[in-house]
């Protein structure tokens, strides 16, 4: 972990400047890529002009169909935005939660996030109270629910025995924790195996929406968590130096921890609520930008939000385009990719993790 | 240098009255009782195992002592939070490992606490930074990683990083003991100079030479208690109490 950095020779701030603006360009291309492939491919002048016709004031023929216009605006575009969110919020999940515990292979899902929703999907779906209609639908509100009790609990005991020195009794918590939600939810699932379909389809992971409901729905717990996590990036770094020294310097560790654990925990089960369990984006994007920027948490933390977000855009392309017109669970796409690239990761770096 | 009768008209910085300290059963501070006035330097002699990193420890509440009070530039130490975070910021502390962040320059190590912690501007972050490390004769070095620097030189950043938070006192634990010995008297000759400039200092260390040099006072510990106070004219010519002579004679 503590692999010396010197950052390719550029002074820092400027290297970050170069990053964030290479990474944004990454996400915009995503972005438009996203837009033009599909079913229907449609030109980039013709969405590059549709876009500018919506700004007020602007007024240009974008000669799309209405139904292309429709396909752009309220089908491809809400879940673009969708994918942009939830790769970002588990990417910097998983970035804050590495930073937290020291330790790069911690995931987003750590704390009993995934059991939790996994629980919850299970019960909305067999209690057949999922309506499929959107910002009402209870599938998301029962997943999340079940990852803030998972969550809660893991907290709760865990945090009452770790005393500040140590997280290891938090983590242990969480595993205890998701083996007893997993165990309830493999109960509830076999007991009605009618919906076992159902059940797995959510628990791969899928980015389809109907329309902006999801987006607008997960969006102030996303801007909460983010911004949290954004504001502590520094604080992070200062406590990566050493609990007595943060102590020394002025800062609360416990404070730091809980308040990052409880975004981090925020931000995942945003995630999950909408979109299902979404495999290895938290560990791999993180990694991916340690490897290129060294272990600052105040540089990593904010260019995972930006990177996972252009990853999962590009793998739901992939996952909607690969097979087209059936679509592959986003969750198997990233599991195709991300398990390969940890396992190169692990190789490289035995010893050091 | 003051004499014991200049400290008199000083504010008293750090007050330690009858404090107990126990680790389970053991108790590591055995009725301690010190005063350190402003711009003193006090260093705290005393065996391995004798309770001066427990002292200084206390001090900014790295450990919270059971009985007596310790009041620190007027503030005492209770279990208050807000006076907990208070004295941690008029109080700087060096430990014997410097714990840099391997991943962070020179300069952005020392700024780092500022920047999030005091939420100072970067470029008054920077600046004050800049003036530290050509206060503690690395300022060369700003761009480089502590990977890159000598430990000689990690334990100046680590001093200077403690200094950006503007401390009003500075505790020490054996800031030299994880050093080479040609290293040393670079780091101490920091301390010297801060010592000079008027920093209110308490320093636990094995240097008989800067003690007795740079120190207004000393204090000899042993078992978790004060054996004898008093300057090191007094402390290294004429001991009153036999566990300091025989402490002497070991180490002289
Ligand atoms: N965290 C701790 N738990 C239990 N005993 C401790 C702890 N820290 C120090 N001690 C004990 O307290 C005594 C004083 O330790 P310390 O203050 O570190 O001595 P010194 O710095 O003079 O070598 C020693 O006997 C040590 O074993
Ligand atoms: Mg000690």
């Amino acid at each position: 972990m503590t692999k010396d950095n010197q950052l390719l020779g550029f002074e820092p701030a400027k290297l970050t400047k170069r990053l964030v603006a290479g990474a944004s360009c990454i996400l915009l291309l995503s972005i438009l890529a996203s837009l033009m492939l599909g079913p229907v491919s449609i030109r980039p002048d013709r969405i590059l002009f549709e876009i500018l016709d919506r700004i007020p004031g602007i007024s240009i023929d974008s000669g799309l169909s209405q139904v292309e216009a429709a396909i752009i605006w309220d089908v491809r575009l809400p879940r673009i935005v969708l994918g942009l969110i939830v790769g970002g919020l588990l990417a910097i999940a998983g970035a804050s939660y590495q930073g937290v515990f020291r330790n790069p292979l911690a995931d987003p899902y750590l704390l009993g996030v995934a059991a939790g929703a996994g629980l919850g999907a299970t019960v909305a779906i067999v209690s057949g109270a999922t309506n499929g209609e959107g910002m009402f639908d209870t599938l998301p509100i029962a997943a999340f629910l079940g990852s803030a009790v998972a969550v809660g609990i893991t907290l709760a005991v865990g945090g009452a025995v770790a005393r500040s020195t140590s997280t290891a009794s938090l983590l242990l918590a969480g595993v205890a924790v998701a083996s007893l939600f997993t165990a309830i939810q493999t109960y509830i699932q076999q007991r009605e195996s009618t919906t076992l379909r159902q059940v797995y389809s959510w628990i791969l992971g899928r980015l389809s929406t109907s329309g902006w409901d999801e987006v607008i729905m997960i969006l102030p717990y996303a801007a909460v968590s983010v911004l949290v996590m954004i504001a502590m990036r520094g604080t992070l770094d200062v406590l990566a130096v050493g609990e007595e020294e943060a102590l020394s310097l002025g800062i609360r560790p416990e404070r730091v921890r809980w308040l990052v654990i409880g975004a981090a925990s925020l931000a995942a089960a945003s995630a999950v609520a909408v979109s299902g369990l979404i495999a290895f984006v938290g560990i791999i994007v993180p990694h991916a930008v340690r490897l290129v920027v060294g272990a600052s948490n105040r540089i990593v933390v904010p260019l995972s939000l930006i990177i996972g977000a252009s990853f999962l855009v590009l793998t739901d392309l992939l996952a909607r385009t690969l097979q087209s017109p059936a679509e592959l669970p986003i969750g198997v796409v990233t599991a195709f990719f991300g398990a390969p690239f940890f396992l190169f990761v692990l190789r490289r770096s035995d010893g050091i993790i | 240098m003051s004499t014991e009768a200049a400290n008199t008209n000083r504010a008293d910085m750090i007050v330690c009255e009858n404090v107990d300290k126990w680790y389970g059963d053991f108790q590591a501070l055995k009725d301690v009782s010190a005063t350190i006035a402003e711009q003193e330097v006090v260093v705290v002699l005393g065996p391995s195992g004798s309770g001066k990193s427990t002292l200084i420890r206390c001090i900014n509440r790295l450990e919270a002592h059971q009985q007596g009070t310790i009041i620190v530039d007027g503030v005492e130490l209770t279990n208050d939070l807000r006076n907990i975070e208070k004295i941690r910021s008029e109080v700087g502390m060096v430990f014997q490992q410097f714990n840099l962040f391997p991943h962070l320059s020179v300069i952005d190590n020392v700024t780092l606490a500022p920047k999030w912690v005091r939420k100072m501007p970067k470029a008054a972050a920077e600046k004050k930074a800049e003036e530290l490390l050509e206060m503690v004769g690395i300022p060369e070095q700003a761009e480089k990683y502590p990977g890159q620097l000598s430990g000689g030189q990690q334990q100046r950043v680590a001093i200077a990083r403690a200094l950006a938070m503007e401390p009003r006192i500075m505790l020490f634990d054996e800031p030299t003991s994880a050093l080479d010995p040609e290293m040393i008297k670079e780091v101490l000759d920091v301390m010297k100079d801060l010592a000079h400039g008027g920093m209110t200092m308490m320093v636990v260390t094995h240097e008989m030479g800067f003690a007795r040099e740079v120190a207004d006072r000393i204090i000899f510990m042993e078992s978790g208690e004060i054996v004898e106070v008093g300057t090191p004219e007094h402390f290294f010519t004429n001991p009153t109490e036999d566990r300091t002579k025989l402490f002497l004679s070991q180490i002289l």
